[in-house]
């Protein structure tokens, strides 16, 4: 049996105590929440935190709060956003995008904030200590080289976080909170396009909520390639948001790509779209224009050069979703499952 | 010994045929069912292993004396404990326990720590310091083939090949030259691992006698007791090997393992128990999984499709050890001449040394590679000759109680009534070829061996046999050395018993799979346990009912071959209302005998072919399978859904159904994985650099195996035609069909966008890559391009059975 | 909380690592108050199988990737080789030895022995586990629905159709027994 190392472990019940016991431990202390990501690094010695600080049982981070747009505490389990019905109703992509994240089982013990802050991976990374001793270790932990581009001066594990795309694509803000005090930054701004400094999240901040502002208007679809129906890490993530007038003319649209850099990819989508219409023409256009913005390596599962391939396929099944296609038949050859439909 | 008993006739069964609640059904339904990780002893002790991280290296030293020292410790042993080595097969004893000299791969076992808790022993691995000389490594066969030095072992047959062999039946070329046409194909079939759920573990102790007792995960109680006693110089009768229930096996638990004597000279080092659990990385490292194997056919045909001659070449990465290596580059050829008629047969096999963990057996051992290669080349020989490949199957498939080519004797044959009932199941007439663009059906059929025609090591003695008591209280006790992996052995053993004496199967007692109580079977592998185990059960129980037979002829006034033995009551005939209870008669016979016992044992009949070689391949019975894959493939993306999948299959007769249709999907299941995505993969790092030989995906979430969402209905039918030399006429269920769903699949890929993917697993990448091939006029197929020169040796000439050959050698004779 | 217990000083403890003590750990095992000194390190899996002698709940991989070590925790599937032991204080947690009555066997269990939802047996106390969860909150799925739920639970066996066709069965009986249950 694999063995966690020996830690200590704090269980605060306010953030405000969360984040005093964090100042106070300094980097060797590490936040828990869900551990479905945490826990099975710590048991292949990715992070040997001497402190556990755990979330579980910080009261207000599994608030949901409706106000101008919808507020959703860090520490809502992945099912529970699911289910939320103001996450289906309006924020689609969330949805689909939660929905599709590892297992049943792991979607009822990770959490929203742990997904959007999910450790990047690679094949190289994502091994025991043991393994990775035989290769004499990476860049990203205990060694010196990419493996994957050796050349590289960073490292280029794979951001392969479900959610993040989706909650770009949707505008999402995240609320961070230290002893020092707390802000508010774009999503997208939480990430770096660097495999072991992925994060601008300072390691005393504690994320505490997702802000999605106001849906009217935008209708949004998340579609994932992987190679089975469950369990698997997104090997690419395409995040669609489109806000249209009546007739049909975009007027805001947003396309973010997942697992294929070390943060989530945002395309230039509202200057491809605004303006136009979602035809077959201007999709495939726009499919092939993202699909240039990503790079995938070869670090994570399936053939690098046919995940390269198969992007303009997926933007544009995620474009016709959000058109108001009926993707149902495709959704089921690609997820393996029926999911909540794009809104 | 060799006729299998044949049962007094009743009017109907009482058990045989109906679904049934399997006899560990309840305990595995409630958590009871101990698997060795659950066994707990007091004063128990946990073993780890420091495993190499270099692929290829000489072991200059090893310094345990700080592992020694760390609290909790209480034992650290090295290669120096181990004198002794030992391997699965007589003719490769290529393993030590612990590394002496040199390690293999990555993950070969130098030393172990048994300390006071898995923590500890964990901790202390990291306190050895070994020393390696590292050595250049061999990734492939090829590489294996160009580079003789450094030899990884030194024996095999030069350099680094392991095993290398050649035989021809008939004069192969000279018939390739009248054919028709002549079609040559190259396949590529990637190695695959086992995975069963069970992680392997081993609990070692001392019993109060002193003796040693072994409880651990393996299919080979029998074979393991044998190495056992080797390794450990201790007399057989010392030992004892209890086969806990296995997670799952497959053939990943038929090689004795590193740990299992690690363990066991540990407890008799330190008189404590010594358990172990290999974490689900090691279990990689422990393989003996699915061969790679680089395939070459050339097949003869007539202009209206009928099989004239085939040459096969076969190419086999065998890994770092012997493991079952010299069985599987047999396997990789010998059944090939069961499914279809094949008047001449040439067959060369090389299997090479790497620095990879080794593979072995693995469900259907080294036959899916050629089956594979075999039904997609039918598949291309119907298209060109414009046939439709289940017509052209049907037209040459072998005739019941025939010989091969190559001397094998095929008695039940149910191949036809599998291909007309898959055809008839997936409407294969009317929706081939009607399905729309991208949707498409594919066909493929196979043969599979109810067991080996002869043991691992050599011998004239019984394969398996059985031992029945029987007492006053109406206790039926069935004892069998014969292992339960999940696949219902067990329940087999008490359903025979039971039907063979007229009693309710709930009333029957089963104690399997261990040497120290339990008769010899040789184990669970080549589907042999039903046959084999079940004829000795039924000859075990004939010999108990005829003493109870003689008995209650008495009671009840008529004559022992009379007496009949039916729903816990022994009548005086069929239709007779005189009768006693099954328990009245056991007393009335134990009145009249003494203890009511018996034996029963059987060995296979001895085959017909006398060449040498002739071993592989013969068995008592042979199953048959046909099976149709649906599929849609996405022109765009190349994207493979499996919406359907029928299989028909000849189990000759199904003692439980609802077992033997369990067995069938989960072979259907376990072949679609390996068709799709399962791979036992390695990465190689520059040498300048790291210059690592390591396992890509040596964990559950990346080795990918199906999971619900991926699995596709599967519509069963089990054709039943009872096999004379089988009990019951019960053939094996657990392996053949297994076989034809990797080239069905190929085939159905083939009939949806008409690329031709000539290597498993099939991915999208591949159709899509096969498609842009297409698409530019070039040929639309992805597959292997070359096929080395390997240095076969001159083939062993046998000439086939109507070319007046009598089975024996042609000496003198040159291949042409 | 800290209690002296068998801690294990080690040489290969490192500067940073944390004074190894067990803690005391108290929750709800099938309906009982369970409490035992345990090693913080520990997940629910390992103190279960370890400190609580429930050998029922299986494991295959210990990282999360294969669904045998499923559990009901606060009657929601989960896997324990994930959960922390330490987060479990309080809670109640299900296993497949609190699914009987006595010696009357749940309908999955009956189903499961009956159906061939079995084959080794390994994975079958999460697969178990996790289809009593999705039964208690949804009593008549549909097949699909079943896939979903038991998506996270690996089997080698039996490609999953029995092990549905078993779920299916179950849910079956349940629904009548609840007909049943009802004046």
């Amino acid at each position: 049996m694999m063995r966690l190392p020996w830690f200590k472990y704090c269980a605060p019940r306010s953030v405000e105590e969360a984040a005093r016991i964090l100042a106070g431990e300094g980097p060797r202390a590490m936040l828990i929440a869900g551990g479905t990501d945490l826990v099975p690094n710590m048991k292949r010695r990715h992070q040997e935190p001497a402190t556990l600080v755990a979330l579980r049982g910080v009261e207000g981070l599994k608030r949901i709060a409706n106000g101008a747009g919808l507020t959703l505490g860090a520490g809502l389990t992945l099912t529970e956003v699911v289910e939320a019905p103001q996450v289906r109703g309006h924020y689609a992509a969330l949805a689909q995008a939660a929905v599709q994240v590892a297992t049943p089982h792991l979607r009822n013990m990770g959490t929203l904030g742990g997904n959007v802050c999910l450790d990047t991976r690679c094949t190289y990374y994502n091994q025991s200590y043991e393994w990775r001793k035989a290769i004499d270790f990476c860049m990203k932990k205990d060694g010196e080289t990419c493996w994957v581009a050796t050349a590289s001066k960073r490292c280029v594990a794979v951001s392969s976080t479900d959610t993040a795309p989706a909650l770009i694509a949707l505008g999402a803000k995240v609320r961070l909170v230290s002893a020092g005090g707390e802000r508010e930054i774009a999503l997208t701004d939480l990430y770096n396009n660097d495999g072991m400094v992925y994060l601008t999240r300072r390691p005393d901040e504690i994320l505490t909520a997702i802000v999605l502002p106001p849906a009217a208007g935008w209708k949004s679809a998340y579609w994932k390639l992987r190679r089975r129906g469950a369990f698997d890490f997104p090997v690419l993530g395409v995040a669609a948001a489109v806000r249209a007038a009546p007739d049909g003319t975009i007027e805001d649209a947003r396309i973010v790509l997942g697992a294929v850099a070390s943060r989530p990819i945002v395309a230039k989508a509202r200057e491809l779209l605004a303006g136009e219409r979602l035809t077959d023409d201007v999709i495939e256009e726009v499919a092939a224009k993202v699909a240039s913005r990503a790079k995938p390596m070869d670090n994570t599962d399936l053939e690098i050069y046919w995940r390269k391939e198969v992007v303009p396929a997926f933007v544009g099944y995620a474009l016709r979703e959000v058109r108001g296609d009926d993707m149902r038949a495709t959704r089921l050859r690609i997820a393996r499952q029926a999911l909540p439909p794009a809104s | 010994m060799n006729a299998p008993e044949k049962p007094r006739q009743k009017a109907r069964f009482d058990t045989i045929g109906k679904a049934r609640r399997r006899v560990d059904g309840r305990a595995k339904a409630i958590g009871q069912q101990r698997f060795a990780d659950d066994l707990v002893l007091p004063r128990m002790l946990h073993a780890k292993l420091l495993r190499s991280p270099h692929p290829h290296a000489t072991v200059e030293s090893v310094d345990v004396s700080r592992a020694q020292a760390h609290r909790g410790v209480h034992l650290v042993l090295t290669g120096a404990e181990f004198p002794v080595p030992y391997g699965i097969m007589p003719v490769s004893q290529d393993e030590y326990p612990l590394a002496r000299e040199r390690v293999r791969l990555v993950g070969d076992p130098v030393a172990a720590v048994i300390a006071v808790d898995e923590q500890t022993a964990t901790e202390a691995l990291r306190l050895i310091e070994v020393k390696y000389r590292l050595l250049p490594t061999i990734a492939s066969p090829e590489e294996g083939l160009a580079h003789p030095e450094p030899r990884i072992h030194d024996y095999g047959e030069q350099g680094n090949i392991h095993r290398n062999q050649a035989y021809e039946f008939g004069d192969v070329e000279e018939a390739l030259a009248r054919s028709d046409h002549v079609f040559e194909d190259l396949f590529f079939y990637e190695g695959n691992t086992h995975l069963p759920m069970e992680q392997q573990a081993s609990l070692a102790s001392i019993e109060g006698d002193g003796k040693l007792l072994l409880q651990t995960s393996t299919q080979n109680p029998h074979y393991l007791h044998r190495q056992l006693a080797r390794v450990l110089q201790l007399p057989a009768a010392h030992i004892r090997v209890i086969a806990t229930a296995n997670g799952g096996g497959f053939g990943g638990k038929c090689d004795p393992g590193n740990h299992e004597f690690v363990v066991s000279k540990a407890a008799l080092m330190l008189g404590r128990p010594v358990k172990i659990c290999l974490t689900r990385e090691e279990v990689f490292y422990q393989h003996r999984g699915r061969h790679p194997v680089l395939m070459k056919f050339r097949t003869g045909v007539t202009k209206d499709g009928r099989l004239t001659a085939i040459h096969l070449q076969t190419l086999l990465d065998g890994g770092a050890y012997g493991s079952h290596g010299p069985a599987s580059t047999f396997y990789t050829g010998v059944l090939t001449p069961v499914t279809y008629e094949l008047p001449r047969f040439k067959f060369e096999a090389c299997r090479v040394f790497t620095n990879k963990p080794a593979c072995g057996p693995k469900r259907g051992h080294g036959t899916p590679q050629p089956r594979f290669g075999q039904e997609v080349q039918l598949d291309k020989i119907a298209h060109t000759l414009g046939l439709d490949p289940a017509e052209m199957r049907l037209r040459m498939v072998t005739k019941p109680d025939s010989l091969t080519a190559s001397w094998l004797r095929i008695g039940s044959n149910g191949l036809a009534e599998c291909i007309e009932k898959a055809v008839e199941m997936s409407g294969w007439k009317t929706r081939r070829g009607k399905l729309g663009p991208g949707r498409g059906l594919g066909l493929a059929c196979s043969a599979y061996m109810c067991g080996a025609g002869v043991s691992i090591y050599w011998n004239k003695l019984p394969h398996s046999a059985v031992q029945l008591l029987l007492d006053r209280s109406g206790q039926v006790t069935v004892y069998c050395g014969a292992t339960e992996i999940g696949q219902g052995s067990d329940d087999v053993l008490a359903a025979l018993t039971a039907e063979a004496l007229g009693i309710d199967p709930v009333n029957v007692r089963v104690v399997t799979g261990d040497t120290g109580i339990t008769p010899i079977d040789l184990g669970s592998y080549s589907s042999r346990v039903t046959i084999m185990m079940g004829n000795a059960a039924l000859q075990a129980a004939s010999r108990v009912r005829d003493l109870l037979a003689a008995a209650a002829a008495e009671a009840l006034e008529t004559l022992p071959d009379r007496v009949v033995f039916s729903q816990d009551r022994v009548f005086a005939g069929e239709d007779s209302g005189k009768s006693m209870t099954f328990v009245e008669a056991i007393a009335a016979a134990e009145g009249k005998f003494g203890t009511i016992a018996s034996v029963g044992s059987y060995a296979p009949p001895k085959p017909p072919g006398r060449y040498k070689g002739a071993g592989v391949g013969p068995s008592p019975a042979y199953t048959f399978s046909a099976c149709v894959v649906e599929t849609e493939v996405d022109p765009v993306t190349g994207w493979i859904t499996v919406p359907k999948i029928w299989i028909a299959h000849d189990i000759g007769r199904a003692l439980n159904p609802v077992l033997a249709r369990g067995q069938v999907i989960g072979s259907v299941y376990m072949g679609l994985g390996e068709a799709l995505m399962e791979e036992q993969a390695f990465r190689r790092l520059p040498p300048k650099l790291s210059g690592a030989l390591v396992h890509r995906n040596p964990s559950m979430l990346d080795y990918k195996s199906l999971t619900s969402l991926d699995m596709p209905e599967v519509e069963v039918a089990l054709i039943e035609d009872p096999d004379p030399n089988c009990p019951y006429g019960a053939k094996e269920a657990g392996q053949g069909p297994l076989l034809p769903v990797m080239p069905a699949l190929a085939n159905a890929i083939h009939d949806a966008v008409g690329v031709r993917i000539d290597e498993v697993p099939i991915t999208p990448d591949k159709v899509l890559a096969a498609l842009a091939k297409k698409a530019k006029g070039e040929a639309p197929r992805v597959g292997p391009e070359r096929f080395p020169a390997v240095p076969y040796p001159e083939p062993t000439f046998v000439l086939p059975p109507w070319e007046g050959g009598d089975g024996n050698e042609l000496k003198g004779r040159k291949a042409a | 909380m800290d209690a002296p217990t068998n801690a294990i000083e080690s040489a290969a403890t490192r500067d940073a690592a944390p004074v190894r003590h067990n803690v005391l750990l108290s929750l709800r095992v099938n309906g009982e108050e369970a409490e035992a000194y345990v090693a913080p390190y520990k997940t629910l899996l390992e103190v279960l199988r370890e400190d609580f002698a429930h050998t029922g709940t299986k494991h295959g991989c210990e990282l999360g990737e294969c669904g045998a070590c499923a559990v009901l925790l606060d009657g929601q599937p989960v896997l324990s080789c994930l959960t922390l032991a330490l987060e479990c204080e309080g809670r109640a947690v299900e296993t497949i030895e609190g699914l009987a009555r006595g010696t009357e066997l749940h309908p999955l269990q009956v189903a499961f022995a009956d159906h061939g939802g079995s084959q080794c047996g390994y994975c079958t106390p999460g697969v178990i586990m996790t289809a009593k969860g999705l039964l208690d909150a949804e009593p008549n799925p549909s097949r699909e629905r079943i896939k979903e739920a038991l998506s996270g639970n690996l089997c080698r066996c039996t490609g999953y159709q029995q092990i549905v066709e078993s779920v299916e069965a179950a849910a079956r009986v349940m629904r009548e027994e609840k007909r049943g249950a009802k004046p």
